[in-house]
């Protein structure tokens, strides 16, 4: 695997907000700004790597303790002063970059999965409640990333690079679980569109809304900038006309070629639900 | 005598752990009430597994089957420890979020729904990865909207344990049953080995697994809400009780401030003993579930 810099989240938390700091009192691992997108003011936030950070296994920009609760927490803030509103809601954007959850020892005594989960209920809850949540995925969502931070949002955003990966599983630790040979799981994944690496295979599965084509996704140019933010105010625009469930991940047109078998799952088990 | 007692009793409990996850789902329900919807016989395979050599399964290890619990309504959805370790692959994971979609649906009609996931899971199945890691993500946003109108029980007995991304789910639930011989967790030994060194987790000691992700510690730390023994009709006595339970006040995974609080407090700079948690952590309103 390539080496990771990690520097995308930093590069686009920066053009879309005009800084780069995280919030007082939280870790330096999670970015979070408000700023405007279209018409309004939007809430944005993005993990980068942080060589300080307080958790041994969680420097180098993974998706740790600290960064699953301070997610949540800076997401619930948003869906606090906006509750007793009757109009819209704020909108979310979490800028997606990051190569894993944090794999420590330290992280699984102090109950990781229960610091992502509220993460995920947290960019669930604002969902349900009217916020559209849009993820923009600019370079790596791997394994815990895209649950933790990107998958409960209403639209998700990725960029069509070589640089962008949404997978499961990084290849060599993939390769290793299922008893494989790296070559063997290229050849899988080059036939195989869940298993590929490969963003333009990804789009295929119908859970993009859209794929973004940025000249310079390391260094954005001013149009690259602009052309992000009008496509964050069309899904902004699109998320609000839409549910507030996932349910166009398997309405798509992407889903009903791919994700024929979870569409007669669904029919099947309504039909026999049904029966009594 | 009461060494006597106390062998008759081992002797006579029925065990949980043994059963399959189809025994596992039916022995839940009151008898005479449940039926299997999209059962093996409907053959919903996996359409990934055969073109990479592995023999898929009718059910896709995951047994849905709804019923009635302590009188209402409800879905049990078990996975197979057996098959593919219970990985989450497309048609799992499908049935899962279907299954809790209608069961919201029923509670907004009017019918009282609750839903008990039987979590024997590594996570997500990597030969089907995108699309059992999507299906995953839906079945988070379907317990979000299930929890508000009933229990949604997340019990892990053994010995697989609950691993990976369903871990995470497992930590949006309303409840969290667990045995002294079950795990949570999101890392699996193993794989932080590979990631961050032996001297990080020795996968093979098998004390330091439990003593971090067993039943025993989840429960004494606050993160699981009863803890039970692998003896099938003391843990359907459980399940009934917290159908009867309803919603909890607030939802772990909801109070952010209070577990953030916690994180901030811990010395990072040394490994812990893990049962230096159960004193930071003191259990709260869940000891009445002991059992």
């Amino acid at each position: 695997m390539t080496e990771h810099k990690s520097v995308r989240g930093t590069v686009w938390f920066r053009a879309l907000t005009g800084q780069a700091s995280s919030m007082p009192g939280d870790p330096k691992s999670v970015l979070t700004a408000d700023a405007p997108i279209g018409k309004e003011q939007a809430r944005f936030l993005c993990v980068v790597p942080d060589p300080n950070a307080r958790f041994p296994c969680a420097r180098h920009g993974e998706i740790g303790l600290e960064e699953g609760y301070t997610l949540a927490s800076r997401v619930r803030e948003v869906m606090q002063p906006d509750k007793n509103r009757t109009k819209t809601r704020r909108p979310i954007v979490a800028i997606v970059d990051a190569k894993s959850q944090a794999y420590g020892r330290r992280e699984e005594t102090a109950a990781i999965f229960l610091a992502c989960a509220a993460a995920i209920d947290a960019y669930g809850s604002a969902r349900l409640a009217g916020h559209p949540v849009i993820a923009l995925i600019v370079g790596q969502a791997i394994s815990g990333v895209p649950l933790t931070h990107g998958y409960q949002a209403n639209r998700i955003l990725a960029f069509d690079d070589d640089g962008v990966v949404i997978h499961a599983m990084h290849k060599a630790a993939a390769a290793r679980i299922t008893r494989r040979s790296l070559g063997e799981l290229e050849q899988l994944a080059k036939k195989i569109a869940p298993m590929s690496y490969d963003i333009r295979d990804y789009a295929k599965l119908g859970l993009l809304y859209k794929l973004l084509h940025v000249e310079n996704p390391e260094e954005p140019s001013e149009q690259d900038i602009r052309y992000v933010q009008d496509e964050l105010v069309e899904a902004i625009a699109d998320a609000r006309r839409g549910s507030v469930d996932l349910r166009n991940r398997l309405e798509s047109k992407g889903a009903l070629e791919m994700r024929k078998a979870s569409l007669l799952v669904r029919s099947r088990l309504e039909a026999q639900w049904l029966e009594n | 005598m009461s060494d006597q007692r106390l062998g008759a009793n081992f002797i006579n409990r029925q065990s949980f752990i043994e059963l399959d996850a189809r025994e596992r789902a039916a022995a839940l329900f009151d008898a005479g009430t449940s039926r299997e919807l999209v059962g093996p016989f409907d053959r919903m395979e996996s359409p990934w597994l055969e073109q990479q050599g592995v023999t898929p399964q009718g059910d896709d290890g995951c047994v849905v089957m709804k019923g009635k619990i302590a009188g209402q309504a409800a879905v049990v959805i078990a996975l197979e420890g057996a098959f593919q370790g219970g990985s989450l692959g497309e048609v799992s994971g499908a049935k899962i979020a279907a299954a809790l979609d209608l069961a919201s649906g029923d509670n907004v009609k009017g019918i009282s729904t609750s839903a008990v996931l039987l979590l024997e899971t590594g996570g997500v199945r990597l030969q089907e990865a995108n699309l059992g890691e999507a299906a995953i993500a839906e079945i988070m946003a379907s317990i979000l909207v299930l929890r508000r109108h009933a229990p949604v029980i997340c019990l892990t007995a053994g010995t697989v344990g609950c691993f990976g991304g369903m871990s995470l789910a497992a930590g949006l639930c309303s409840y969290v049953v667990m045995t002294r011989e079950a795990r949570l967790g999101m890392n699996g030994p193993e794989v932080i080995e590979q990631e961050s060194g032996v001297d990080e987790f020795d996968s093979k000691d098998h004390a330091l697994i439990w003593a971090i992700d067993g039943g025993e510690q989840r429960y004494a730390t606050g993160l699981a809400d009863a803890l039970v023994d692998d003896d099938t009709p003391q843990i359907a006595t459980v399940i009934r009780g917290l159908v009867l339970k309803g919603a909890p006040p607030v939802y772990r995974s909801s109070q952010v401030a209070l577990h953030r609080g916690r994180i901030a407090t811990l010395d990072t700079s040394r490994q812990w003993d893990p049962r230096e948690l159960r004193v930071l952590w003191t259990t709260k309103g869940s000891t009445e579930e002991k059992q």
